[in-house]
């Protein structure tokens, strides 16, 4: 009893110092000198900006990560063709990489002495330095979550459902849509707050790719980076509480619909 | 109705359906039996369109379905694990092939409503498949197979998963549900009594080839090969000739007799008794008897007796193992 006590204590213990507290003094500091200044930061246009930019790029990057999440996995599971041994694994590569390396990698590509930089330049077409950098790196980093969440759940289905819809005259489409997807949908789920969570917080390979121009390019991480480095303690606060916030609510989100989906 | 023409199949090095050739007539009830891997269950999903056949045909009601799609082949199709869709109730789970289908509501209702009585489980229609036994479950598939009113109902080991009484009320109930809609149907099983039991016809697989065809009373008195006539029904081996256990004579005295054996344990089973025995190779043996036989004889284990075959069991016609083209009438 004791022992089971003195475990909870030390678990409880680790995750307040190294998470709850922290995360929890962002909050305080930010709120520390009342609403006005934090309202004046968060409505100046850099950072109205900045969110709105965080914001674009993983409405952007979210939805397009599900479906093509969606399709790798059944990719993975269903077809046995050869190179999709190789899909599994390419897959896990943005979990493996640091995100400072594949802003290099993005980096060098786009780049203008990249390998296909140069002739988008030539054709007018500026990815470094603007949106679709920003873009790019973010769909990179958040591309797994799905793709892994689903991919156990279509192996434990299996295809019995699916061959007995074909035989009841239902389409591929068909299927698709009234069988596997109910039987994924919570993993779906739980992949998308992943993602979302992840597409909120991108800073290394964005912050490489992005050139991190004020009010252009900057998203709400790399202005709470510069609020913080320029010594503006209550941007750098402000910042970091809305993006914890936007966070916070994809996971309490999740873990609602989760526990809602598991009721049935 | 059903004809497969000369199916090959593989897996890899596999192979698992070997020049097969089969014809099934409008409104029978087929069985296709066989051990594990002799190609039963694929053969059934070749018909189905669930696998492609390397070559060989295969014609529905005189139409060449080779290359269509299952969704195009009017059939059933029930599955050894239920293959319920767990996210719908068992009334959704009914209704999904006239959904798809864009059968009005009332008629789906209806018709839903009239399955569900036929499979008896009425009172189940909102209940989530989780929520069904095993049974249960079986039936639910069935009726659901049932909906679309196929041409051919397809039966995967049906009551492979269930337990040894379900299945055998519930082998009955096909058997009577077939009688009374016609529907041509094959079940596949590895249960040769099931076969027996329930089928018109029986197609004995073996290896990826058909082995013989024909009634249960057919294969079981005039079995092709020495595989048919040991695996339908018992047989002992009495000095090196077949004999079914009922046929086998045990004697006190060696006069007339083929074998010598030692009894090795006597089983009662109501009326019938049955003796196992070792002979003097070690080989084992059964031989059945009346109870009134068993009395007269007064055997205890241990006994020393000798026994006679009145009728040997022998296959007919045609080579061992031979038999690839075979007709169901």
């Amino acid at each position: 009893m004791s022992a089971r006590l003195a475990l909870r204590a030390a678990v409880l213990g680790y995750l307040g110092l190294l998470l709850a507290a922290p995360v929890g003094l962002v909050f305080w500091r930010t709120f520390e000198h009342g609403l006005i200044p934090v309202w004046r930061v968060l409505s100046s246009h850099d950072a109205a900006h900045a969110l709105w930019l965080t914001v674009l790029i993983t409405a952007i990057a979210v939805p397009l990560n599900t479906i093509v999440g969606v399709a790798c996995a059944l990719a993975i599971v269903r077809h046995r063709l050869p190179g999709f041994g190789l899909v599994n694994t390419l897959v896990d590569l943005p979990l493996a990489l640091s995100p400072v390396v594949v802003g290099l990698a993005l980096f060098s590509f786009y780049g203008r002495d990249g390998l296909v930089g140069g002739w988008l330049e030539a054709h007018g077409i500026r990815v470094l330095f603007s949106l679709p950098a920003i873009l790019l790196a973010t769909i990179f980093v958040s591309l797994p979550f799905v793709v892994r969440e689903v991919v156990p759940v279509l192996r434990e289905i299996g295809v019995e459902q699916e061959e007995a819809a074909a035989t009841l005259g239902a389409s591929d489409l068909q299927t698709f849509l009234r069988v596997t997807l109910p039987a994924i949908r919570w993993a779906v789920t739980y992949g998308v707050a992943l993602t979302t969570a992840r597409a909120l917080g991108e800073f290394g390979a964005v912050s490489v790719v992005s050139g991190a121009i004020q009010g252009r390019t900057e998203t709400l991480t790399l202005y709470v980076q510069r609020s913080y480095e320029g010594f503006d303690t209550v941007g750098a606060y402000a910042g970091a509480t809305v993006l914890a916030a936007l966070a916070i609510c994809a996971l309490v989100l999740m873990s609602f619909l989760q526990r809602k989906g598991e009721t049935r | 109705m059903i004809a497969v023409e000369g199916v090959h199949k593989r897996f890899g090095d596999f192979v698992a359906l070997h020049d097969v050739s089969i014809r099934v007539e409008k409104g029978s009830l087929t069985a296709l039996l066989g051990p594990s891997g002799s190609g039963k269950s694929t053969l059934l999903r070749v018909i189905a369109g669930l696998e492609r056949p390397d070559s060989g045909r295969v014609a529905i009601g005189g139409v060449d379905v080779t290359a269509r799609p299952p969704q195009e082949r009017g059939i059933g199709f029930v599955f050894q694990h239920y293959a319920a869709f767990k996210h719908m109730t068992v009334a959704e789970n009914v209704a999904f092939g006239l959904r798809i289908r864009r059968r009005p509501r009332a008629e789906i209702r209806a018709r839903v409503a009239e399955l569900l009585a036929l499979v008896q489980l009425e009172g189940l229609a909102d209940r989530y498949p989780a929520q069904l036994s095993g049974g249960q479950r079986q039936r639910m598939g069935l009726a659901r197979a049932l909906a679309v009113e196929p041409q051919v109902l397809l039966l995967d080991e049906p009551f492979g998963a269930l337990d040894a009484r379900v299945r055998r009320d519930l082998r009955a109930w096909l058997r009577r549900l077939h009688d009374e809609t016609h529907t041509t149907t094959i079940i596949v099983t590895h249960d040769q009594e099931e076969a027996m039991e329930v089928a018109d016809e029986v197609v004995l697989m073996r290896r990826g080839r058909v082995e013989q065809i024909g009634s249960p009373r057919e294969l079981y008195e005039r079995p092709a090969s020495e595989f048919v006539l040991t695996f339908i029904g018992p047989v002992s081996r009495v000095a090196g000739a077949w004999a079914r256990p009922h046929d086998v004579e045990i004697r006190l005295a060696p006069d007339g007799a083929d074998e010598e054996a030692m009894v090795e344990r006597i089983v009662h089973l109501g009326f019938e008794v049955r003796v196992e025995l070792v002979d003097r190779e070690g080989e084992r043996l059964t031989a059945q008897l009346t109870r009134d036989e068993a009395e007269e004889l007064e055997l205890a284990r241990g006994d020393v007796v000798w026994l006679r075959a009145r009728r040997l069991a022998r296959p007919v016609g045609g080579e061992p193992g031979h038999g690839s083209n075979g007709h169901v009438r």
